[in-house]
């Protein structure tokens, strides 16, 4: 890993975040660098999802700074627009557009957003869903698709924008387990092409197959961090050997 | 039943001429009460604490008063200040009443879409108004259509009441017909058919409206 070389695409200093009384997150720094994949593990209610919502503001945060690709997430409605047109973000649940079709909900937010023509933003999305494997299925309403393809269109939508970063909240968390493997292949590929990702998964097997790092949430905070045969195999924290415990015992 | 198909065709050009009347005047209430009840459903939904009081007191008001009480307070009111024909008078009425019960009625709808795709939305960076309009509202309508079509049917028999404030709409004019003959039963069994095929070239509108809108939810043609 070449960390000091590339420039962070995000940047997160201080992050606080409280729901209520409950500080859920309690000063996180956390540089994300090009082309790099970062998943984030950790047992539930460690803030993993919590973290990824901040970066695009879809969770405010209650003190500290985020950075997006240079520029610093803004609080003011435009700059917030701006923004997040430049980061993909994947659903656990998916949440494609029931009343559009596929090419539709691929191609509503280039035209909206990007001001792309009608014929530009198809292209794209036509090229898009190629790659996903479902270039047959840009007419069909998200209905009638499977969990693993309609989480591939919502990939494919998010790529649309060209992001500068990816981010995936648990994206194979509501799939059937014969339809994971869909998801993640697509992932895998996209994280080989260079792509800049942050996952929040339950996949070992992705993050220790697909991503630079592993960053272990625990109590508000980062447990442990590093390449995933060091945090999966050699966790030195208590948090870190009590979490992976766990997961052997399934 | 050869009387009754006598004075049924005697009268059906005056019918005719209300139905129009009774039609006009449903719809310009109607699309009044849409956007006052847009507007209200707004202000239920606004981050303003007083705004939503105010949108709570309306509702409130409107629901727990009879229709022809509004109908006379805005007739009578109104005529006081300015002068109004008993057309915009009595549409006014409606749409006052109307208003309230499609606020509740949008208000539902958009509350059930999934917050996750408003959040979809806003992730890929469209603005709170794109949202609004390419996402929200669309799913709004399809899911309140139906709810929506039947307070058409409500408003359309509703509009009846404005008879008390002058105007010659059908009910009147069955009324009118009961007068002349000496034959209420039939006056008012004839002005019955013309609210029923009224109310049910509306429910046909709205059921195509509804399938038109639900091509998403059908299984994928072969």
């Amino acid at each position: 890993m070449s960390e000091q070389t590339t420039r962070p695409v995000v940047r997160m200093r201080g992050i606080v975040k409280r729901f209520g009384g409950t500080t859920v997150l309690d000063g996180i720094d956390l540089d994300v660098h090009e082309g790099e994949v970062v998943t984030l593990i950790g047992p539930s209610g460690a803030g993993k999802s919590t973290l990824l919502r901040c970066v695009n503001g879809l969770e405010r945060i209650d003190s500290g700074t985020i950075e997006v690709d240079g520029e610093q997430l803004s609080s003011t409605e435009k700059g917030l627009n701006h923004l997040r047109s430049r980061i993909g973000m994947v659903f656990q649940s998916f949440n494609l557009f029931p009343h559009m079709t596929v090419m539709d909900n691929l191609t509503v937010a280039q035209r909206e957003v990007l001001g792309r023509s009608s014929d530009e933003a198809r292209q794209r999305g036509a090229a898009l869903l190629e790659r996903v494997g479902l270039g047959n299925r840009a007419d069909a309403y998200p209905d009638h698709l499977s969990g693993g393809q309609q989480q591939r269109v919502a990939i494919a939508r998010a790529l649309a924008m060209d992001p500068a970063v990816m981010l995936f909240d648990e994206p194979t968390s509501a799939l059937d387990p014969e339809l994971v493997g869909e998801v993640l292949d697509v992932m895998r590929t996209l994280a080989d092409e260079g792509m800049t990702m942050m996952v929040v998964t339950h996949e070992m097997r992705f993050a220790r197959r697909a991503a630079d790092r592993v960053v272990l949430l625990a109590d508000g905070g980062i447990a442990e961090q590093g390449p995933p045969e060091q945090v999966l195999d050699h966790p030195t924290s208590d948090r870190g050997r009590a979490f992976l415990q766990q997961l052997a015992e399934h | 039943m050869q009387d009754f198909l006598e004075l049924f065709a005697e009268y059906a050009p005056l019918f005719v001429d209300a139905t129009w009347v009774t039609l006009r005047l449903t719809a310009a209430a109607l699309l009044m009460a849409m956007v006052g009840g847009a507007l209200v459903a707004a202000l239920a939904m606004s981050r303003v604490r007083p705004l939503r009081w105010l949108a709570t007191a309306y509702i409130g008001l409107v629901r727990g008063t009879p229709l022809i009480t509004q109908i006379f307070i805005i007739y009578f009111g109104l005529v006081a200040i300015v002068t109004l024909p008993a057309f915009w008078a009595g549409a006014l009425a409606l749409a006052f009443h109307n208003s309230a019960y499609i606020a509740e009625i949008f208000r539902s709808g958009f509350q059930a879409v999934p917050r996750g795709l408003t959040e979809a939305a806003r992730s890929l960076g469209m603005s709170r108004a794109k949202t609004l309009k390419r996402v929200q509202a669309p799913l709004a309508l399809r899911t309140t259509l139906p709810v929506l079509g039947n307070q058409y049917i409500i408003a359309v028999k509703d509009s009846s009441l404005v008879s008390f404030i002058g105007m010659t709409e059908l009910f009147q004019t069955s009324r009118n017909m009961a007068a002349s003959t000496y034959e209420p039963l039939t006056a008012y069994i004839v002005v019955a058919i013309y609210y029923l095929v009224i109310v049910l070239a509306l429910t046909a509108l709205v059921s195509w409206l509804e399938h038109r809108l639900s091509a998403h939810r059908r299984p994928a043609a072969a």
